[in-house]
């Protein structure tokens, strides 16, 4: 390469950067991690758009007993997308597929991730996947079975199961790809001087949660795989009626779902342990404590999956130990919180919104966190497993936590990877009225499973009324929140104050010595590290 | 927590509250240090942070300090579940069976009842029957639930009511299209009522006379097994045609894959009880209604019968 033409592409960012292709083909077909991040970024606007509106009119029709806005057949099949969706479009791509494509190889010194045609590909198959699952609109109408595709309900409902299934078969092998990919990336690209213990945070978490991808993922591909062909061949693995065990479904399920729900919160925490020394203006207290109860999370969450079937008919001495189990996967989390707060002490506080989205963060991760200790609880569990509090618990934990940090973490980088600043009176509003309706909308579901409320009911006794309207309503708030926040980042994209700013915040990771936006391929010269992240004087 | 009113109540609500008070005290704690720290620290009032070294020590103590106090949540956990799990070896044997969407449970004299009728302080052994897909039999007033599994053999709960009243059943496992309109009640009397109800003679055989309303009998056999969940009594459309205003009529039904026009008599209805499949009103779904052979008797049949028929007055 000439030295003129080094010094042009020096000045040209990511964004408006000419390759091989132009127009959209320039971005679907694009194989830089940035593109790629982003490409992650807009579909999941989109499916999020869609699945909190369904949620939004599940909410409406609950906000009275009997029929409200829908009859029963369409609620079902309403919760049913909403959880499909949220959970393997939106959560459990989540943060690895946006901010860790865009961001890890910044973060580490590397021009892309190990494999990018591989990224791009993992894209492409992600999109099929959706289209697969949404296929079922137009072919036998939507599944009602539940997200969790419980057998032999599965087996036995007319409506169009197959699609869903399979669908999310394949959104699995994007996950894989992804793990493997980042795996490779943090193994083989680290910049010159960067030893594990001097690699941030963000890259250890997803580091964990790529492990946890390439481990777990198979095994719900073979489980629906299996689905699929009881359903159509009727094989005999896990309907009674064909001498298969409905038990051994749920087993398989939760191996692979429960440590998926440290796929999605990891790198939630990973973002989190960014944010607070950033804006505190001090270094991580308990670095090596963060490192290691990540890992310790992304471990002991292999052995826990049993606490989602304490009251399905499981032996007790099975019970005990998983009971037993769940408690000790509390302790790691307990640390980082502590290990947050202790950042903020005698720090410099720089109350931004990214700063904000975290602290709330660490509310509604504590509240998920100690409501996730009663289910936990053998006896506790036996009362409220499958009630509005089990529903509210995970809406804490997978929406309080992975959406706050995805929200902190979109206005931390936002500057970096649109070259422009979004508008901070509008976003902090956005978050005050989303946190209002968060709170008003999951809280009262505490109490209404606690009054024993069973979840996945369209209709319900009167005496469930007064929680109902509560949370109906703090729905509407949250949506209210959520589109603020949106409508805002989708318009500073476009029109937002221009910058090139590097550092707005005065971070101390590698991704703020690039350019702002980024150029192709991020780095004149691969830096090198002496000093551990987040060194404050 | 609601009302209690069984020997579980205690040791759950116990579990509980342990959790909710440490849970309180160390949220709260933790949310207002944040808070502290965001106003004492702002930059405004604290300019230059002050960096501080890494303590082992500190790291060690926030680590064993909720080792131990969720070691106490799991004993806690563990204690009021294990009577759960060990139903005594004396007491009344009830077999809930479930259905979608309905419970109904059987006695071992042979009474069949859609509550489920208890005795106070005596222990109740539920063998747990699921008919078609996964149920759960909770009851929140007992703190009790367990799924009820098709092909589970040997699925058994139990339970030791403490206080006279009506609580509410209800299906906890999503069952499909009616699952949140599967409710029953179990009705906890004094023994001697109970004792009274089960062994009264006039519920177990009906003797046909003259002046004894079939139809009413026809009502209480199509409430008992839960057919109101599917089939209304004012024409409206659920998962099943309604019983209104059909009898004597001439509809349209699929058998076989073929259609034809049959007569709405007391033969269709007792085809479409013991083998629902057979013939399938136009416009409903085949595979939604399991056999109530052996359960609904053919004397039952026709009571239901006469009261599909007096629906037409």
């Amino acid at each position: 390469m000439s030295a003129s033409t080094a010094t042009a592409s020096e000045h040209v960012s990511f964004l408006e950067y000419k390759g091989k292709y132009k127009g959209i083909l320039g971005w679907i077909l694009s194989t830089d991690h940035k593109r790629v991040g982003l490409l992650y970024l807009y579909t999941m606007l989109v499916f999020f758009s869609l699945a909190a509106t369904l949620g939004l009119l599940m909410k409406l029709q609950l906000i009275a007993p009997g029929y409200t806005i829908m009859g029963p057949q369409t609620y079902n099949a309403m919760f049913t997308v909403h959880g499909i969706i949220m959970i393997f479009v939106i959560v459990v791509p989540g943060l690895p597929a946006v901010f860790g494509n865009f961001f890890l190889p910044l973060m580490i010194g590397a021009k892309d991730v190990a494999f990018p045609k591989l990224n791009l590909a993992s894209w492409w198959i992600y999109i099929i996947g959706i289209l697969v699952v949404l296929s079922s609109q137009f072919v036998g109408g939507w599944p009602d079975t539940g997200w969790t595709f419980y057998a032999p309900y599965s087996f036995r409902t007319p409506a169009n199961v197959l699609p869903a299934l399979f669908g999310a078969f394949i959104l699995g092998f994007s996950s894989i790809l992804t793990g493997i990919n980042f795996v490779v990336t943090i193994h083989r690209m680290r910049a010159p001087g960067m030893t594990w213990f001097k690699m941030p945070l963000f890259p250890w978490t997803l580091y964990a949660t790529a492990w946890i991808q390439v481990l777990a993922t198979p095994v719900i591909g073979i489980t629906l795989l299996l689905t699929v062909m009881e359903r159509v061949w009727g094989i005999g693995i896990f309907d009674p009626n064909l001498g298969g065990d409905p038990i051994l479904y749920q087993h398989l399920f939760w191996i692979y779902s429960h440590p998926a729900v440290y796929i999605m919160i990891l790198p939630g925490l990973g973002v989190i342990s960014e944010i607070i020394p950033v804006f505190s203006r001090k270094r991580i207290y308990g670095y090596k404590a963060i490192v290691l109860s990540s890992l310790a999370i992304a471990f002991v969450g292999y052995f826990v999956w049993g606490h989602h079937m304490f009251t399905s008919g499981m032996s007790g001495r099975a019970l005990f130990a998983f009971s037993f189990l769940t408690f000790l996967v509390a302790i790691p989390s307990a640390i980082k919180v502590f290990n947050w707060v202790a950042t903020m002490y005698k720090g410099s506080l720089n109350l931004q919104t990214p700063f904000y989205w975290a602290v709330s963060f660490i509310f509604v991760f504590m509240v998920g966190g100690f409501s996730g200790l009663t289910l936990g609880s053998l006896a506790a569990n036996v009362h409220i497993h499958d009630t509005h509090f089990v529903v509210a618990h995970f809406h804490f934990i997978v929406f309080g936590g992975t959406g706050f940090s995805f929200m902190a973490a979109l206005h931390y980088w936002f500057s970096k990877m649109f070259g422009r600043m979004y508008d901070r009176g509008w976003a902090n509003t956005g978050w005050v009225v989303f946190f209002a309706g968060f709170l008003t909308l999951y809280l009262p579901m505490f109490g209404l499973g606690m009054q024993g409320m069973p979840r996945r009911y369209y209709d319900y006794l009167p005496e469930f009324h007064a929680g109902n309207i509560i949370s109906s309503l703090g729905a509407i708030l949250m949506i209210a929140g959520a589109a603020i926040v949106i409508v805002n980042l989708v318009r500073s994209a476009r029109h937002g104050e221009k910058t090139s700013e590097k550092n707005p915040w005065g971070g101390k990771t590698l991704e703020w010595e690039t350019d702002t936006p980024p150029t192709f391929e991020n780095w004149e010269d691969i830096p090198s590290v002496e000093e551990r992240p987040y060194e404050y004087k | 927590m609601i009302l209690g009113a069984s020997t579980f109540v205690e040791g759950v609500n116990n579990a509980f509250l342990f959790i909710l008070v440490i849970a309180v005290i160390i949220g709260t704690g933790i949310t207002l240090t944040m808070l502290w720290f965001i106003y004492r620290y702002h930059q405004k009032r604290h300019p230059k942070a002050v960096q501080i070294k890494d303590s082992i020590s500190l790291e060690i103590t926030w680590t064993v300090i909720p080792i131990i106090l969720v070691m106490g949540m799991f004993y806690y956990g563990y204690v009021g579940w294990i009577p759960m799990k060990r139903p005594p070896a004396e007491g009344i044997n009830v077999t809930a069976n479930a259905r979608m969407w309905s419970f109904n449970f059987r006695y071992e004299n042979g009474r069949v009842s859609d509550k489920l009728y208890v005795p106070k302080d005596t222990a109740i052994i539920i063998n747990l029957n699921a008919m078609d897909v996964l149920h759960s039999f909770y009851i929140p007033a007992f703190r009790l639930k367990e799924d009820m599994v098709p092909g589970l053999a040997n699925n058994r709960t139990w339970f030791e009511a403490t206080k006279v009243g009506t609580y509410t059943i209800f299906c906890a496992e999503y069952c499909g299209l009616q699952h949140s309109y599967m409710l029953s009640e179990v009705v906890v009397m004094e023994p001697e009522d109970f004792w009274a109800w089960y062994e009264d003679p006039d519920a177990m055989v009906v003797e046909v006379t003259e002046d004894v309303n079939l139809a009413l009998l026809g009502r209480q056999v199509v409430e008992r097994n839960g057919c109101l969940a599917c089939h209304s009594l004012d024409g409206r459309t659920l998962v099943g045609p309604t019983f209104k205003g059909r009898y004597g009529e001439t509809i349209t039904v699929i058998t076989g894959g073929q259609e034809r026009q049959i007569i709405y008599d007391e033969e269709y209805v007792r085809r479409s009880i013991y083998e629902p499949d057979h013939d399938i009103t136009v416009g409903f779904r085949p595979g939604q209604m399991l056999s109530y052979e052996g359960e609904i008797t053919e004397q039952e049949v026709e009571f239901i019968t006469e009261f599909i028929k007096s629906l037409n007055e």
